[in-house]
């Protein structure tokens, strides 16, 4: 595998057992992204968007198939390896934030850095920083109760890329947003995107994110059914 | 990390308020609990073993078989010499000797003929000696209601009950009607210089105390007497140290051709108080038991220990990179927390609550006037009593309880697929 590659999947099968059957929620998925890609999985509901993405980010394990991730080889890695794996490299961004409420601002932010055992001025500088760029200084000290959506949604992606992940995997972050909080959240993303080269991959079925994205994958009934690139995204994006 | 769980400790009442609110209940309630059991079933054992059983008590064996009776013919001879002996071997404890006999009370009016008379319990016990601690162990300073302590041999202290029925006024001679340990008849004249009240009801009918050589000279008993009674120094009565003594002293005196050798009883054997002592010895066991189940119990709905109300937070620090083992311990970290602050705040609730009614006492007379248990010896007045482990008893329920509940509890993490923790958060 080059060192490009972010994700290799190859002849992925998933199946989730229902009763005494199994209910197969992808089936032969091939697909593979290189660094710095900006993709979303899109699909209408059930097409198997979350659980590819769970998949990759090591959260759920596959059927059959192999899955390469920012050189790590899944299915042979154990609980903690790939524990570590996310911790160090990967950001996940949830579309219900998934802030911890006791927490401000700062302190969420600041949990991947601590779980990554960085030390307390570094991770003042980085939260800061953080921060700073999804454009909420000002709400540094505020809990999550007082945020509006599109202010927790940054959060959320402060927290996300505060440890300056490889790749962010990000699942319907724009579904529980209006037109313009949408908007500036993709902004920030593809700033991100080009200013630290960090993988995206999204899962989603807003009509908003694919005038963003470079490359869409299309998922139905858990198969890919057509993949494109995208040359000259309508919104940013290079 | 341990700051970042302790802050979100502080910050989330239903976490961290009320959880720790009911383990200091819990932790309290533990310790008055166990402090009131042991207090009152000493208290308990305390009277039982002044009035009757002591902590261990020496007899003949012959005496032994039938003491209900009170056979003095068959009473401890040379009791001198044999106090002796305990004393060397026994330092742990003091001795004291006693005579118990019964007969007829007579008062006589001037012409010396009868003027009531009635069936009397008598206790001889060596108030008169020079290092006698029995005045003490009587708490016939609180007990006494009327005249004085008893100063002389031929002195006698009545119940005031019997003092009543019998007409008694201080400095009355009554006549005690009985035999000798000899099985001859004799009377003996006592002076009325005192009435007590046991708070026990049946004593208080038809008990007498008298000094014990006033009781040897009524009965013929030069030296002898029915028991002799052994206490430990601090007066608690030490279950394990009295077996003992008491199989090292029954295997020295083994000649079973002697009736008449000495041996030992301890308090458990006398009737029923063994049972009641491993109810005590239970006890710990049981309250704490019970307890455990409400802590365990509570606090699983309260939520600290159910993963449920933090499936969300659970997930996101999975997805983060902690593992289920770290995220695992953290809320045993956490519920170990909140265990050790509900543990120290019950501790301060619950210890000295338990001093103050070690030194008041409840009062529990009015509940017990009806009761005409002859077999039971109360006091209606309960204490509890301070033992060393109510320092750290609440240790158990508080610390243990939470943290075992919420190892339980938290296994659910490693149940579920992490996905399907996830699942639960998108809800
Ligand atoms: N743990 C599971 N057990 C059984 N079926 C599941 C489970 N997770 C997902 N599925 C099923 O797999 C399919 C794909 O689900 P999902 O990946 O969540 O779809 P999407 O994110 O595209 O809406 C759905 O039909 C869903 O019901
Ligand atoms: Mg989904």
């Amino acid at each position: 595998m080059s060192n490009n590659k972010v994700v290799e999947i190859q002849k992925l099968l998933k199946q989730f057992p229902v009763g005494g059957d199994f209910f197969t929620a992808l089936s032969d998925i091939n697909f593979e992204l290189e660094k710095a890609e900006f993709t979303g999985l899109v699909g209408p509901s059930g097409s198997g968007k979350t659980t590819l993405l769970n998949i990759i980010g090591g959260l759920d394990s596959p059927t059959k198939g192999t899955i390469n991730v920012l050189g790590m080889e899944l299915g042979s890695a154990s609980h903690n390896e790939r524990a570590f794996l996310r911790k160090t490299k990967m950001g996940f961004i949830f579309q219900s934030y998934n802030l911890l409420p006791v927490y401000t601002v700062f302190e969420n932010v600041e949990l991947p850095l601590i779980l990554n055992k960085v030390e307390s001025k570094e991770r003042k500088r980085l939260v800061t920083q953080a921060v700073e760029w999804v454009g909420l200084s000002d709400k540094i000290d505020s809990r999550p109760a007082q945020l509006s959506g599109g202010e927790c949604q940054r959060t959320a992606i402060a927290r996300a890329i505060v440890h300056e992940p490889a790749l962010i995997l990000a699942d319907e972050p724009t579904a529980n947003l209006d037109a313009k909080n949408s908007h500036q959240i993709m902004n920030i993303m593809v700033r991100l995107n080009k200013e630290l080269n960090t993988s995206f991959i999204f899962a989603t079925h807003d009509e908003k994110i694919m005038a963003y994205l470079r490359r869409i994958v299309h998922l139905e009934d858990g198969q890919i059914v057509k993949d494109e690139i995208i040359e000259n995204p309508e919104m940013g994006a290079i | 990390m341990f700051r970042f769980v302790l802050k979100g400790i502080l910050r989330d009442r239903s976490r961290s308020l009320f959880p720790i609110i009911v383990v200091s209940l819990i932790v309290a309630l533990v310790i008055f609990n166990r402090g009131f059991l042991v207090g009152s079933m000493n208290g308990m054992f305390k009277d039982t073993a002044v009035i009757s059983s002591g902590h261990v008590k020496v007899m003949t064996h012959a005496y032994q078989k039938e003491s209900q009776l009170m056979p003095n013919d068959l009473a401890l001879m040379d009791v001198d010499e044999i106090l002796k002996d305990l004393e060397i071997k026994y330092p742990n404890y003091f001795w004291s000797p006693k005579i118990s006999f019964a007969g007829l009370l007579d008062l006589p009016d001037e012409h010396g003929d009868t003027k009531s008379q009635g069936p009397v319990m008598a206790y001889g016990v060596d108030f008169l000696s020079s290092n006698s601690r029995q005045f003490e162990l009587w708490e016939l300073e609180k007990r006494i209601v009327l005249g004085r302590m008893i100063k002389d041999p031929t002195d006698a202290l009545v119940g005031h009950k019997l003092a009543d029925k019998l007409g008694l006024s201080l400095g009355d001679q009554v006549t005690y009607i009985g035999t000798t340990m000899n099985n001859a008849f004799t009377t003996f004249n006592f002076t009325v210089v005192g009435t007590f009240n046991l708070g026990m009801g049946p004593l208080d009918k038809q008990m007498m105390l008298v000094d014990i050589e006033g009781a040897r000279m009524a009965l013929d008993m030069d030296n002898a007497a029915s028991e002799i009674l052994g206490f430990m120094h601090d007066l608690y009565y030490n279950d394990d140290a009295s077996i003992e003594i008491r199989n090292e002293f029954n295997t020295f005196h083994s000649d079973t051709t002697d009736l008449f050798r000495s041996s030992m009883i301890a308090l458990r054997d006398a009737n029923q108080m063994g049972t009641m002592i491993d109810l005590v010895d239970w006890s710990v066991f049981i309250i704490l038991g019970i307890f455990l189940f409400i802590a365990m119990i509570v606090l699983w709905n309260m939520g600290i220990m159910s993963g449920l109300r933090r499936y969300g937070e659970i997930g996101v620090r999975l997805a983060m990179g902690e593992t289920k083992g770290q995220v695992y311990r953290s809320l045993i970290l956490e519920s170990t927390i909140i265990g050790t602050i509900g543990t120290i705040i019950g501790t301060c609730i619950g210890l000295p609550l338990t001093y103050y009614v070690q030194a008041v006492g409840i009062d529990y007379s009015a509940a017990f006037e009806n009761l005409n248990s002859t077999t039971m010896i109360m006091s209606s007045v309960f204490y509890t009593q301070v033992t060393p482990d109510l320092y750290y008893i609440g240790i158990i329920p508080g610390v243990l309880a939470t943290v075992f509940g919420t190892m339980l509890a938290g296994r659910a993490i490693y149940k579920r697929e992490m996905a399907q923790l996830f699942k639960e958060l998108e809800t």
